[in-house]
């Protein structure tokens, strides 16, 4: 009887722990983690990485995703020189106006204008993605949990899939996608973009590049928040100790 | 030690306003228990984080856009292109969490040392009443930069409002303004935000007036009986709470430079959209009790009357407990019963953050079939077995932990107070802090 009971307790276990299993691969798997370099308490962005992801965005992603957030002028916190983003902006067309006339009219881009978005409005992206939307990726590593593992993955997950999996219509395999369909294709592939510095373009490479670059734009004061922190809490660290010492004094002649 | 004012234009002054007379009184004659410990200091604590709500907001109220199509951005205007604006936005948004973690701690110290019970019931009721603001306050302000938690939790919750019988459609599109959440509720919405921490200042105002008016309840529990027993608020517990600030700070600190997006949701970087539904739908942590209580009735108006349920009872609770003795240092039965209380909250606040539909444990396995209740065996093997699944779903989880918080409010705290022998209590505090430092007391007569 005692091992007719161990011997279900022991199957119940097992597929307890198969069950917990199925569930987490029913929605999303476990990301890929990467220990990056601007994580942690003291780490700040990789300049060298940023500067090739902005050279991933705007060869790759910048064809069906905006940056609507960005002003060109921001990147000088990357280390580019005023000419250097003078340059990139004058790349676009603006519309401005309207002049003295009441016409409206196209400029060169200035440093204080955002990056350009590839479509009209969303309608047009959605035309031209099979229905699907292509979001704007300012601030993609924080709209995602875990955002910049997910990206990361999400950049180097395509597989085929499994034998079992239906995939619909235009939808390609990804299985940190969560319902591992996604309409965006594959967007790296190797040497897609060839870098200045001679880094080789791998897929993985492209795929961290792009991440600290947008990791960046999602949140470009994080290096002055994080160091602002530091002494803060120093700053504060000294003041609750003086307290504490002032507080010890005070109620010292307390019974 | 009354006031005297030896300057003229203060004199002169006093003698028409006698302000400074007010604050002389409340810092140097009011007197408090010597006894009080750091639990005392969290009263002063949410009023800092209540001015730093203020400032901050104020700030944030000068480069911030409410409407529908700029808000979103006029947010993202102040995190990238003002000065500071980041460190006003990441202050406002955890200051938020800070001053419910400082008030839920300030709430269960006054459950732990029966600071509500007489004469102390009005002190009570105006601080739930301080709560219920800041709820309201806490949910409008989220709605304000506009993302998707921002407008699908302002339309799951003024949803709510139509389990109402008869007038519920109604009353929920007037608190909308239209047909959906949508401009109109954007601008109320920051329109009462921008009122309401004001009307709290108030409310905190009464508060600090009721407290006066009886003083302050200690760890004892018992009242002060002379000048043995008290000190002057200034200077022991101003700088006793100065301390306190300072690692509260600190751990203010640790969230807003180092993980300032931890107590919010990643979809609220998401611009809201009204034709997408996120897949779960969470309020901010401060609400998740209160939300889980509400999702334990299958039935919506069940659920909202419950969920306000859940705070009404608290203004009751003074007449509930039914114990002679305020603090749980000297109740052994309640004392426990407290902590189970304490544990139970925690696990409603994880239960509201679960989604509704899944189960908390999953349990599958074979067990042997009986054919006329005999297990058919053969050589001690097992013939026949039949798999089995037990689950525990979320939803029944929440259904236990709704009842006993309600049993522990309205059955418990009635019941143990009738019931249960307290120790005895201490003759005065003065005694009770000799008793308990006999060495200080050497020392100092030496
Ligand atoms: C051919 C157009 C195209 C290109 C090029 C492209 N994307 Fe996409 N992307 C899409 C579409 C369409 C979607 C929406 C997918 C969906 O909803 O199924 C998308 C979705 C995404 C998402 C959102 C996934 C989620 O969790 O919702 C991210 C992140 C993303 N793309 C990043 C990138 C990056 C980084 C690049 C450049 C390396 C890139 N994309 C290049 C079309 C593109
Ligand atoms: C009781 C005190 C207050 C509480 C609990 C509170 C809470 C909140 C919360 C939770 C948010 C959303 C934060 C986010 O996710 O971005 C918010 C936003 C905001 N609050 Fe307050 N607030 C308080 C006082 C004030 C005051 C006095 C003002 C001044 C007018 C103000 C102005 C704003 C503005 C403009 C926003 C939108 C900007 C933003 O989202 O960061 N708040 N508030």
């Amino acid at each position: 009887m005692l091992k007719l009971m161990t011997s279900i307790g022991i199957a119940a276990l097992i597929s307890l722990t198969a069950v917990t299993g199925a569930r987490a691969a029913g929605e999303a798997i476990e990301l890929k983690s990467v220990s990056w370099q601007h994580g942690g308490l003291f780490g700040t962005y990789d300049r060298a990485a940023a500067q090739r992801g902005l050279q991933v965005y705007r060869e790759v992603c910048a064809g069906c995703h905006g940056l609507g957030l960005v002003a060109f002028r921001t990147l000088s916190d990357l280390g580019f020189s005023e000419e250097e983003i003078k340059a990139l902006a004058a790349e676009s067309d603006y519309e401005d106006g309207p002049d003295g006339e009441g016409e409206m009219f196209e400029r060169p881009g200035k440093p204080f204008d955002v990056f350009p978005s590839p479509f009209p409005n969303a309608n047009a992206a959605k035309a031209s993605n099979g229905g699907a939307y292509p979001v704007d990726l300012s601030l993609i590593t924080k709209a995602r949990a875990n955002g910049d593992n997910y990206l990361y993955s999400l950049l180097t997950g395509y597989t085929d899939p499994p034998a079992d999996f239906e995939l619909a219509e235009g939808s390609n395999y990804n299985a940190y996608f969560p319902g591992h369909q996604i309409a965006m294709p594959s967007p790296l592939s190797e040497d897609a973009v060839e870098y200045a510095d001679g880094t080789p373009a791998t897929v993985d490479q492209m795929a961290k590049d792009v991440t600290v670059f947008l990791a960046w734009t999602a949140e470009p004061k994080m290096e002055e928040r994080k160091s602002m922190g530091l002494k803060v809490i120093i700053f504060l660290l000294i003041l609750a100790g003086l307290f504490y010492a002032v507080k010890r004094k005070v109620w010292s002649d307390l019974h | 030690m009354s006031f005297e004012p030896k300057n003229t234009a203060v004199k002169w002054v006093e003698d028409r306003l006698p302000i400074m007379g007010m604050l002389h009184h409340a810092l140097y004659e009011y007197p408090t228990p010597k006894n009080l410990s750091y639990w005392w200091t969290f009263g002063s604590l949410a009023g800092v984080v209540l001015v730093i709500q203020i400032v901050t907001g104020i700030v944030l109220a000068m480069h911030y856009t409410p409407h529908v199509d700029m808000a979103f951005n006029s947010v993202e205007h102040i995190m990238r292109d003002v000065n500071y604006g980041w460190l006003m936005r990441y202050m406002h948004a955890n200051g938020a969490s800070m001053f419910f973690i400082v008030v839920y701690l300030h709430m269960f110290r006054g459950l732990y040392y029966g600071s509500y019970k007489a004469p102390r019931e009005l002190l009570w009721w105006l601080g739930l009443v301080i709560f219920l603001l800041m709820m309201a306050t806490a949910f409008m302000g989220y709605v304000l930069p506009w993302g998707q938690m921002s407008f699908w939790g302002a339309t799951v919750i003024t949803n709510l409002f139509s389990a109402i019988p008869v007038v519920g459609e109604s009353i929920v599109s007037w608190l909308w303004g239209g047909f959906s959440v949508d401009n109109p509720t954007l601008n109320r919405f920051f329109s009462l935000h921008y009122l309401l921490p004001f009307v709290i200042v108030g409310v905190v105002i009464l508060h600090i007036w009721a407290l006066h008016t009886n003083g302050s309840n200690n760890p004892t529990g018992i009242e002060i009986k002379d000048g043995q027993d008290s000190i002057p608020f200034h200077p022991y517990y101003t700088v006793k709470d100065l301390f306190g600030l300072a690692i509260f700070l600190i751990f203010f600190s640790a969230f807003l430079f180092y993980a300032p997006n931890y107590m919010g949701h990643p979809d609220n970087y998401i611009p809201a959209d009204p034709l997408v539904t996120p897949v779960h739908i969470v309020p901010e942590w401060y609400f998740l009790p209160f939300y889980a209580i509400l999702r334990a009735v299958p039935d919506k108006l069940g659920g909202v009357l419950l969920m306000f349920g859940a705070i009404a009872v608290l203004f009751a609770l003074p007449w509930l407990d039914k114990s002679r003795v305020r603090s749980a240092r000297f109740r052994p039965i309640y004392k426990q019963v407290f902590w189970v209380f304490v544990l139970v909250c925690v696990a409603l606040t994880y239960m509201g953050a679960q989604s509704a539909d899944g189960n908390m444990v999953e349990f599958r396995g074979m067990v042997p079939v009986e054919i006329n209740g005999v297990v058919q065996m053969k050589d001690g093997v097992v013939l026949m077995e039949e798999g089995i699944t037990f689950a525990l779903s979320n939803v029944l989880v929440s259904q236990l932990l709704t009842a006993y918080y309600f049993l522990h409010l309205l059955v418990l705290l009635p019941m143990i107070g009738l019931f249960e022998r307290p120790r005895p209590l201490p003759a005065s505090i003065a005694e009770d802090v000799l008793a308990k430092s006999p060495a200080k007391e050497e020392a100092s007569n030496a």
